[in-house]
Parts: structure tokens; C-alpha cells; sequence
């Protein structure tokens, strides 16, 4: 049977299992978008193409299935930038169509043309020009193939005009894939194991610290069962928020910059830190030369080029972070008794407890709404977030239960991903509560997909906590610039609650602590349409506790 | 730091030279000299990389270069016993008076005149690169008008490290 270039694309998406797209129309896809015109597998037409690799990303990390979303050609395909940007610092699967001009007009600064191949080499696992119709079922096989495994990240298929609308057999989709530079990674060092088993066995003050590898590598539970057998205490990363239940006895929060004090005294104190599914980010260590300085250092990873990236480790493993965690704890002498090293922490977590000045006056505290969201969802919905301090809130005051369920720009930390990213969470999972806690700032980055959410009727839950400041680049100007807030006090903006309104939206303004509760009420009780709720917070809020930037994670600002 | 030399085998593709130069740019690893050609098997390309750096720079270079999808193989052949070649073409000026002065340091060199024009000669040389910039240091003095060097090309001895 002959086909269009178009049609085969569709044909090999559904071979993949993909259900849903996110995408933008324009004049170099239009052959796709004929072809999509007649499939079954879902649309969803977003208001900016930022929003479909947000939207995609946030599909991706919540079901782990690999993402999809489609530009047109020059600025639909630079417009995905930030979104790959993201994907790729977070490891996220994503496959990235971009119409292309047509073959014969490439390299003539062709009405929007753009190279993005060139452009997203460095921000991408892998990148594809499509040159031959012939060539797509094998180039999609690839490069599902390669975004979902291993280290998972974004990989971009450039697909010009022409070689869509050309018509060729259809030959059946590969099953087969011959990439020699490429292989999965099966199995670990089990020599590695043993020795990583016996220095855990014998740890007195052990310390996990486990990121986001460990979401994605579908490791929660033999994370928990690593920490319980041996009663470890676990600190996570931002982006292993949601790998371990915040309200377990052994959980530190988070470490780092805005690391729990318990969590950074406790690396400061360890003799054996387990880092599992972590790369060593600078806002993780702080000044490096004092991280972890009398431990020993564990390090699993999937990818080889994170180990000695950063800091130098004792016993590397590489390898699926499951398959070695479950090699590790068949080997692990379980114990009962917790011990000093836990009435040391326990000292620590009663002294320096997370704590923010409470409200006078009916003020609200940002802190406050996220702990309110916690307690109304129960820590089961699925939080994704803005940029900055809403960000860093979320991860102290939120009580996740379950991985998959905190959904943020971590790497790359970019405002404007938290409403794309709610909306691509929702379609994921329409059975549970979506909500981004979202900053005045962020916010308006990315605010009309506030259509989008429309469009799908769409229920997700936008809370802003407005202090009308850049809060997080306010609190440095504060810190660090002697109080000189260049550019960061925002105070002329939108009235939001009309904004939301005039999307067809829900829109809810608070301002007193009292009306907290029942305003969050109201919106989870919402079952169609999104909700805005703009929270007037204190405006001078920091966000506590806090290493400033290349200091040691023990000099800690802020009140203890 | 120590020069490594690398041996990288690639897919003989587009691109693919764009990827490891970007990589080696944006990781902020400094390519001292570069050589790329294809091999015996027409699918591959090999890449020999001059780059300098301690064991640790180099291991994530390679860790690094492994990430890209497609290098095929990366082997560091510093410590191999080598042949390594490096060719350079030198135009240098050379009135009737000096012409048989030159001639002797090029026969000294084992390098080749290729070309002779009105008062310039152009010279073949090929070595490591010590002997290229000992043929370029004896040049100086007469005048050189234009100098072109290719990359390092190198190739281990024996029969063993099949790299690709």
C-alpha cells in the first residue's frame, strides 16, 4: 500500500503505543496535521509550542512513557527550545517532531527556516534530519528507542515538507535496531555490589541520597526497602522529591541550597553517603571540597559520565538503579534497633524543624497554602511547579507520597513550566488532582494555556502565591546586593482573577489566612474547568533555609 | 597538562563531526588538533584528537564522547607504541641565492619539494610533530609565505587494538 510520508509518521506513532500528542499547526507540518486529521490518536492543540514540550515532558515524568509534541518549522521549532532544554537537563523521554522546509529549500534562508538540528545538538540525546521518506519507520524506531532508554532525554526528528507529502510503500514497522554506538545497559558490576554491600552493613552514620534517577528508574520501592532494612535515613534531591514518602520516620527532605538543616548536617556528620540516581549538582553539594567530607561515597548511576563528574566516589556502580538496588539488598544484614546516629537526627529535626514566621493580621504565608494543599490532597495529587521560591516551597512543605507525583523544572530550572506542565499531568492522570503552585512571575510566562486548559476542559488548580516580586531574585538582591531591588518588584500586573475569567476559567482571589482552607476547597471540588487562585502572600517572605551559593552546606543562613 | 591522543570511531554520517566538536565546546575541552577520515570499512570514520588534559579530564572526555550516539568506539592511544604522522605544506621565499641552501635542510628533513615558482618553493613534510616544527623553525629565516598543517593521524603498532 503507498502512503504519504505523513501517514507513515502517524502509522509508526501508533506502533509505538503513542496515545496523545501536543502540538502547534503550521505551514511546514501541514501534511502531518492532514494525516493527523484523519488518526485516532489525540491532538491536543496548545496556545504556544512551548507549552506542547512542557505539556509532553510532564506526560513523559508522570507515566514514563515517552512524550510526544510537534512544531512547524522555524519558530515552532526554536519555540520548543526551552522545552527540550528542560527535558534534557532532567532526563525526561520526549520525542520532538519539527516540520522542516522542503528539502530543495534547505540552506536557502528559506521562508521560516530554521536549522534546528544544529540548534537542539547540544540540548538533545539525539537528533535526526530526515533525508529519504524510506528512512522514517527506522529513524522513529531509533529514536523512541534511544529517548526512552538508558539515561532517558529529548531526541528532535526534523521532517522536511516534501518528504511528507511524498507517497511510498509502506513497508512494515522495524522491529529490529542496529545502532553499534548504542547499547542498553543491562546488568552491573556485581563485584561492586558486594563491596558497596559490606560498606553499608557496616556504616554507622549512613546516609541515602537519592534524585531523580530513581524516580525514573521505576526504583521507589527498593529504594524504601534499602532505607528500611538498615534503617537509613534518606535525603533527597529536588527531583527525587517524590521517590520517597516525605512522611516516613527515616525521610531527611531535601539537601542542598534550600536543603533541610537536619538533611545537610546529616552529609556534613555521615561516614557512608549512598548517592543513587544523582549527579552532584552544584545546588545539591555547595562548596564541593566540603561535601560529605568524612564519608565514604556509594555512587549508582545509570550514566558513566556522572560518575567522577563532579566529586570523586569510593565504590561507583553503573548500572540500572533497580537492578542494583535489588542485587544490594538481597545482600543486606536487616537491623531492628535504631541507633545514636538516629537520636542525633532526631535532636537535629527537633531543634532546626523547617519553620516560617506565622501571620499576623490575616496575612497569608506562602508556606501556609502549600501546607494546606498538602493536607487536602493528602500528599496524592500531582504538584508540578514554577521557578523559584513557589518552587522551593512546594519541596519543603508538601508531603509527597508518590513517585511520579512532583513534577518540576529541576536542571533548568524555567519559569513558565508549571501550567504546561499541569495541563500534559492531567491528561496523564485526569483521575487525580493537578495543581501548580506557581509564583506572580512564572505565571505569566506561559499563562495562555489557560486555553489549552479550557479547550480540554481541563480541571487543573493554579495557585499563585503573589508577592508581586521575582520573589527568588528579590531575596538574593536582599542577601547578597544590599537590598537593591533592580527589576524585581512586578507590582503593576494583571488583575488575575478578571484573566481568568476572561479565558472562561475559574478565578478566586484570597487574601486573608482564614479563607485559605475554603478557597482550596472550592477548586478541588472544581470538575471542568481550571481554577486560578491568586493568593496575596506576604511579599517579603525568603525562602529558609538557605546555603548561599559555593559555601559549605553547614553555613547555613537564616534563623536556626 | 599531557597531550592524549584519541582514536575515535564514528559513523560515517553527517553531522557527526558537528556533534564531537560541539560536545568537546560546550564541556570546555580544548581540541588541540583533529584528523578525520574514513577507514577500510566505508560506513565508519575514524577520528584522531589531540586533546590535553590530566586521567580525570580525559576519562570524562571519553565518558563523554561514549554518551554521543554515534561514536562507535574511543580508545586513548598515548601510551601505545604509535605511528604518528602529521603532513605540512610550507611556502617559503627563495631567490636563486638561497634555493640550494633550502634544498639541503629539505633533504636533511626527508620532506619534498612540490612545487617551484619564480622566487618561492612550496615544501612537503611529513612527521610527528616534533620534526614539523623543527622543519618549520629551519624555514623561518628564509621567509614563509604560507603555512598549512593537518591534524595528527596515528595508528598503533603491531597487530593488536583493532579499534574499530
Amino acid at each position: 500500500m503507498k502512503l504519504k510520508g505523513a501517514q507513515i509518521l502517524l502509522q509508526c506513532l501508533k506502533e509505538e503505543g503513542v496515545d496523545t500528542i501536543f502540538g502547534y499547526p503550521g505551514g511546514s507540518v501541514l501534511p502531518i496535521y492532514d494525516a493527523i486529521y484523519g488518526s485516532d490518536i489525540r491532538h491536543i492543540l496548545v496556545r504556544h509550542e512551548q507549552g506542547a514540550a512542557h505539556a509532553a515532558d510532564a506526560y513523559a515524568r508522570v507515566t514514563g512513557k515517552t512524550g510526544v509534541c510537534i512544531a512547524t518549522s522555524g519558530p515552532g521549532a526554536t519555540n520548543l527550545v526551552t522545552g527540550i532544554a528542560t527535558a534534557n537537563m532532567d532526563s525526561v523521554p520526549m520525542v520532538c517532531f519539527t516540520g522542516q522546509v522542503a528539502s530543495p529549500l534547505i540552506g536557502k534562508d528559506a521562508f521560516q527556516e530554521a536549522d534546528i538540528t544544529g540548534i537542539t545538538m547540544p540540548i538533545t540525546k539525539h537528533n535526526y534530519v530526515l533525508e529519504r521518506t524510506e528512512d522514517l519507520p527506522r529513524i522513529v524506531k531509533e529514536a523512541f528507542h534511544i529517548a526512552s532508554t538508558n539515561r532517558p532525554g529529548p531526541v528532535v526528528i526534523d521532517l522536511p515538507k516534501d518528504l511528507m507529502e511524498k507517497e511510498i510503500e509502506y513497508q512494515p514497522y522495524p522491529h529490529e535496531i542496529n545502532l553499534r554506538g548504542y547499547r542498553v545497559m543491562k546488568g552491573c558490576n556485581y563485584g561492586q555490589v558486594v563491596s558497596a554491600t559490606e560498606l553499608i552493613n557496616k556504616a554507622e552514620r549512613p546516609v541515602i541520597y537519592a534524585g531523580g534517577g530513581v524516580v525514573s528508574g521505576e526504583a521507589s520501592e527498593e529504594l524504601r526497602e534499602l532505607a528500611v532494612k538498615r534503617k537509613i535515613p534518606v535525603t533527597t534531591t529536588l527531583m527525587g522529591m517524590s521517590a520517597f514518602p516525605g512522611s516516613n520516620y527515616l525521610s531527611l527532605g531535601m539537601l542542598g541550597m534550600h536543603g533541610t538543616r537536619y538533611a545537610n548536617y546529616a552529609i556534613g556528620e555521615c561516614d557512608l553517603l549512598i548517592a543513587i540516581g544523582v549527579r552532584f549538582d552544584d545546588r545539591v553539594t555547595g562548596k564541593i571540597a566540603e561535601f560529605a567530607p568524612h564519608a565514604r561515597i556509594i555512587h549508582i548511576d545509570i550514566d558513566a559520565a556522572e560518575i567522577g563528574k563532579n566529586v570523586d566516589v569510593h565504590i561507583p556502580i553503573v548500572g540500572q538503579v533497580k537492578e542494583v538496588l535489588q542485587a544490594i539488598n538481597k545482600r543486606l544484614d536487616p537491623v531492628e534497633e535504631y541507633s545514636e546516629w538516629h537520636k542525633i537526627i532526631d535532636r537535629w529535626k527537633a531543634k532546626y524543624p523547617l519553620r516560617y514566621g506565622r501571620s499576623g493580621e490575616g496575612r497569608i504565608m506562602p508556606q501556609h497554602v502549600v501546607e494546606k494543599i498538602s493536607e487536602l490532597t493528602q500528599g496524592e495529587a500531582i504538584i508540578t511547579t514554577e521557578v523559584g521560591q513557589n518552587q522551593m516551597w512546594a519541596a519543603h512543605y508538601y508531603k509527597f507520597k508518590n513517585p511520579r507525583s512532583f513534577i518540576t523544572s529541576g536542571g533548568l530550572g524555567t519559569m513558565g513550566f508549571g501550567l504546561p506542565a499541569a495541563i500534559g499531568a492531567k491528561i496523564a492522570c485526569p483521575h487525580l488532582p493537578v495543581i501548580d503552585i506557581a509564583g506572580d512571575g512564572s505565571i505569566q510566562m506561559n499563562i495562555q494555556e489557560l486555553g489549552t486548559a479550557i479547550a480540554y476542559q481541563l480541571p487543573v488548580i493554579v495557585c499563585i502565591l503573589n508577592n508581586q516580586y521575582l520573589g527568588m531574585v528579590r531575596q538574593w538582591q536582599s542577601l547578597f546586593y544590599g537590598g537593591r531591588f533592580s527589576h524585581t518588584d512586578i507590582s503593576v500586573q494583571p488583575d488575575f482573577v478578571k484573566l481568568a475569567e476572561a479565558y472562561g476559567a475559574v478565578g478566586m482571589r484570597v487574601k486573608d489566612h482564614q479563607d485559605v482552607d475554603g478557597a482550596l476547597r472550592e477548586a478541588l471540588q472544581e470538575s471542568k474547568r481550571p481554577v486560578v487562585i491568586d493568593f496575596w502572600v506576604d511579599r517579603m517572605a525568603d525562602v529558609y533555609p538557605m546555603v548561599a551559593p559555593g559555601e559549605s552546606l553547614l553555613n547555613m543562613l537564616g534563623e536556626e | 597538562m599531557k597531550k592524549h591522543t584519541l582514536a575515535i570511531t564514528v559513523e560515517n554520517k553527517p553531522g557527526v563531526l558537528t556533534r564531537v566538536a560541539t560536545m568537546f565546546r560546550r564541556r570546555g575541552y580544548n581540541i588541540e588538533s583533529l584528523a578525520v577520515g574514513e577507514t577500510e570499512n566505508p560506513s565508519v570514520s575514524r577520528m584522531t584528537v589531540v586533546v590535553s588534559g590530566d586521567d580525570k579530564i580525559i576519562e570524562q572526555v571519553s565518558k563523554q564522547l561514549y554518551k554521543l550516539v554515534d561514536v562507535i568506539k574511543v580508545v586513548d592511544i598515548t601510551e601505545e607504541r604509535l605511528v604518528e604522522r602529521e603532513l605540512i605544506l610550507i611556502k617559503v621565499k627563495a631567490d636563486p641565492s638561497v634555493r640550494s641552501e633550502i634544498v639541503q635542510l629539505v633533504e636533511i628533513f626527508r620532506a619534498r619539494i612540490v612545487d617551484i615558482g619564480k622566487n618561492t618553493l612550496i615544501i612537503e613534510a611529513t612527521g610527528d610533530a616534533g620534526k614539523m616544527e623543527a622543519i618549520e623553525d629551519s624555514l623561518k629565516p628564509f621567509g614563509i609565505l604560507e603555512l598549512v598543517r593537518t591534524g595528527k593521524i596515528a595508528i598503533v603498532r603491531g597487530p593488536g587494538h583493532n579499534i574499530s
